[in-house]
């Protein structure tokens, strides 16, 4: 009864479903209820890692070589542990700087750079609108297989069927819609798409419960348990190889360390998980519950993948069934219909929510920082010049997003079966790997220049070119297959697989050692050879000081020249429409403590609120060309900016100064202050003892007076008596002496020069 | 902050040993063809590695909260 009548509306009702939800989502984001601000949401989201490779291609590798698929999945669980440390950090600087996409936020590293926007948006369209081809050609895949039920098809092979009557181009156009309807709603990207996320997270739910749905009817249904399969596989004579696969089948231990290596890169820069984990992100602080949810959603998706590989080759042995769709076809060789049917939505989930995110993405990059800068600059549009620029933003979104995803099906169409498409999902990685260098060493080293970035990201896209997508093109046989056994024009030393006669690594380990040279070597090389501009510099140490900048957009950074208020409420309202704009500077004007708009000063401050708040809506290097055209600004040199650091670093050294003398001067005053009192007591001491002995003086003198005159008034008196008289004097004189002696001594004691 | 640092270091460690336990030589240890609960032994090594790690994950960031 599985007819195309009724997989199709089923899966259109499953569309339905996600419609639905993303409405809901929306309608309680507008309420100021949002249905996402949860940690769970959060993590289920991320979850848009796993696509329909995961769901359907896991099985066929492990079919062929074990455990080969499993550092795609063990890379993101060592990633989650970094998450606190490198992502917490890009979440951070992404919403203090408005960043929308990956293109944005390297380019505003490197001085809001129109350049590598564009070089990162290219990079990104090239590596992944194939993988986007992956997904809609394995929807096509699952519905041409389970369209034949109840038989059991050998492969999926299409027919040249016209694009009218195939049902992967309408599903394309589906998805375009529904992208548009809940990806383009505002114009401020920075305002996050809630519905679209809740819908994503439903998706993530739904192929787990489908994918372990399948595991456990394969383990328990089919086979009698875990422990049974691998009994049986443990007497097959392939699958018994597979046992002990690393070293062997499963390659080398080298090539699974570089997988995990790769696909931790991935995780962080493909468009759809930055999009997800940075633009999405609601609060920082669902990281944390992420760092172990998430983990144990892909430990969770993992668990049946070789119990349902390893059934299948056993239970399809001898016929030609491809393994990349056991999932599907067990359950119709067992008659469980239902079950099939729920394994292609699984299949559906997968890969729908992959394109979805994955165009929203690389359609802001491509709206914000290929085509918008494009159009800026050239005078002969004038567009800059237009009242309201919000209609033709948002027709260009919805252009660019339609334009992703027929891109993608029409690779499809073109490659089909070819190698380049098969292989394109460890390629796609391998292409946004080379983000790396740029974005952690941008983090983490204020000294990474523009130049630096652009060499490194250059160098290792170039290389990635020769060694991963041309090779992928000659086996697909679109060029020369002489191209890859003899080396181009016969040059053996520049055999892709084997470059300057590098072999015995597989293409992708290869690839990955070679590009990542290029790419960090020139990267560094060239960052320590240029200089940055005054703009760099500023983005730079925004970009690494981050957690110790907590001033938000009151914090400014040097800026030199004449603007006019009306000039940039202007700006703001032909981008993000008039009310928005008039809301957005009024509360910028009440952080700022002004009560109106109106009495703001046109500052460096109000110039850098008006460049983040155009960020959001067009990214950092169109909003930079913008602002540059309303305001008139004078460059600042180094040598300028150097002068004023000069200036600020001298004025500090003087104060400083000034702090130490004057704590001198009070320490200086407590002392003679204390010296005075002694003195002062030292004074009242020496009074109190000269009255003393003053006293002490007037006794002998008295009568030394009084005994002279007696001798003198009485000459009569006998010679006895006046002796006596003149020895009381004598004594009385010499008593005086003594007396006068010691006040001596104490003076000289006084004055310290006593022996 | 510090305990945010703090909570960082150990994430840190964990990672560490998620590269220890998923990497040559530990992996070697276990490519053997024997088995474990009647699965394959470096199966079953690397998914016990895994929930230990994802415990270890949980460990860290529940408790310092």
């Amino acid at each position: 009864m599985l007819q195309s009548w009724v997989i199709i509306p089923v899966s259109l009702a499953y569309v339905g479903v996600l419609f639905a939800i993303a409405r809901y989502g929306d309608r309680r984001a507008d309420q100021g209820r949002s249905l996402i601000a949860n940690p769970y949401i959060y993590a289920l989201s991320l979850g848009v890692y796993a696509t329909a490779w995961t769901f359907y291609g896991s099985v066929g590798r492990a079919a062929a070589d074990g455990i080969g698929f499993l550092p795609i999945y063990i890379g993101p669980t060592l990633m989650m542990a970094l998450w606190w440390l490198v992502l917490r950090k890009i979440v951070r600087i992404s919403k203090a700087n408005r960043i929308t996409s990956l293109a944005d936020f390297v380019s505003s590293r490197y001085g809001k750079s129109a350049l590598i926007a564009g070089l990162v948006t290219v990079i990104a369209v090239v590596g992944v609108v194939p993988y986007i081809a992956l997904q809609l050609k394995a929807i096509s895949h699952s519905f041409t297989i389970l369209v034949q039920y109840p038989e059991v098809v050998a492969t999926g092979a299409r027919e040249p069927v016209p694009i009218l009557s195939d049902t992967a181009f309408w599903l394309a156009l589906l998805l375009a819609t529904f992208t548009i309807l809940f990806g383009t709603r505002h114009l401020d990207a920075s305002e996050r798409h809630e519905g679209l996320v809740a819908a994503i997270a439903f998706e993530s739910l739904v192929k787990l419960v489908a994918f372990l749905a399948v595991g456990l009817f394969v383990t328990y249904g089919i086979y009698d348990g875990l422990a049974d399969i691998f009994a049986q596989a443990a007497a097959h004579a392939r699958l018994a190889g597979l046992f002990a696969p690393l070293g062997g089948a499963a390659g080398s231990y080298g090539s699974w360390a570089w997988l995990t290596a790769l696909s931790m890169l991935a995780f962080m820069f493909l468009p759809r998980q930055f999009q997800i984990a940075v633009v999405e992100n609601v609060n920082e602080n669902h990281l944390g519950k992420a760092i172990w949810l998430f983990p144990l959603y892909m430990l969770a998706m993992n668990v049946f993948v070789v119990p349902v590989a390893f059934g299948g080759v056993m239970h399809f042995a001898g016929l030609a069934v491809d393994p990349d769709t056991f999932v599907l076809t067990l359950p119709m060789a067992e008659q469980q219909e239902a079950l099939a049917l729920l394994v292609f939505i699984g299949g559906l989930s997968a890969a729908t929510g992959m394109v979805i995110v994955e165009t929203i993405a690389l359609s802001t990059m491509v709206c914000n920082d290929l085509v918008m800068p494009v159009l800026l600059r050239l005078k002969s549009t004038r567009i800059a010049e237009r009242a309201n620029l919000a209609p033709l933003l948002l027709g260009i979104r919805r252009g660019a997003i339609v334009a992703v995803v027929l891109l993608g099906y029409f690779y499809f169409r073109l490659a089909g079966e070819a190698y380049a498409l098969v292989a394109i999902g460890l390629i796609s990685f391998a292409a946004v790997a080379q983000f790396a260098p740029a974005t952690i060493g941008g983090i983490y080293w204020k000294g990474a220049t523009r130049a630096g970035a652009l060499a490194g990201l250059g160098a290792g896209f170039a290389v990635w070119l020769y060694t991963l997508l041309l090779p992928s093109f000659a086996k697909s046989g679109w060029l020369p297959i002489g191209f890859l056994e003899q080396g181009p024009l016969g040059i053996a030393i520049l055999k892709p697989y084997a470059l300057l006669g590098l072999e015995g690594l597989n293409d992708i380990t290869h690839a990955m050692l070679w590009s990542m040279t290029a790419n960090i070597g020139t990267f560094v090389a060239v960052s320590v050879l240029t200089r940055q501009t005054v703009a760099e510099q500023a983005q730079a140490a925004r970009f690494v000081d981050v957690f110790r900048r907590e001033g938000g957009d009151l914090d400014v950074h040097p800026w030199k020249g004449t603007a006019s208020l009306p000039d940039l409420v202007a700006l703001l309202g032909r981008f993000l429409g008039p009310e928005r704009a008039q809301a957005a500077l009024a509360g910028y004007a009440r952080r700022r403590g002004f009560a109106a708009p109106a009495a703001m000063p046109a500052d460096a401050g109000l110039v850098q609120f008006a460049e983040t708040a155009l960020a959001g809506a067009i990214g950092g290097a169109s909003a930079r060309i913008m602002v540059a055209s309303a305001v008139k600004e004078d460059a600042l040199s180094i040598a300028e900016v150097r002068s004023m650091l000069d200036e600020a670093s001298q004025v500090i050294a003087t104060s400083h100064e000034l702090k130490v003398k004057s704590q001198e001067l009070t320490r200086a005053t407590a002392e003679l202050r204390a010296a005075n009192e002694r003195l002062q007591e030292l004074d009242r001491m020496k009074d109190d003892f000269i009255s003393t002995v003053t006293h002490e003086l007037r006794t002998p003198l008295t009568s030394i007076r009084a005994f002279s005159e007696i001798l003198h008034d009485n000459p009569e008196l006998d010679a006895a008596e006046r002796e006596k008289f003149l020895a009381i004097i004598i004594q009385e004189s010499e008593r005086l002496t003594r007396l006068i002696n010691q006040v001596l001594d104490l003076a000289k004691l006084e004055s310290g020069r006593a022996e | 902050m510090l305990r945010s640092e703090m909570k960082g270091q150990r994430l840190v460690a964990v990672f560490l040993l998620g590269v220890l336990l998923f990497n040559y030589p530990l992996l070697a240890l276990f490519n053997r063809a024997a088995e474990a609960f009647g699965i394959p032994l470096v199966y079953a090594y690397i998914f016990c590695a895994w929930a230990l790690v994802i415990g270890l994950l949980a460990l860290v960031v529940e408790r310092s909260r």
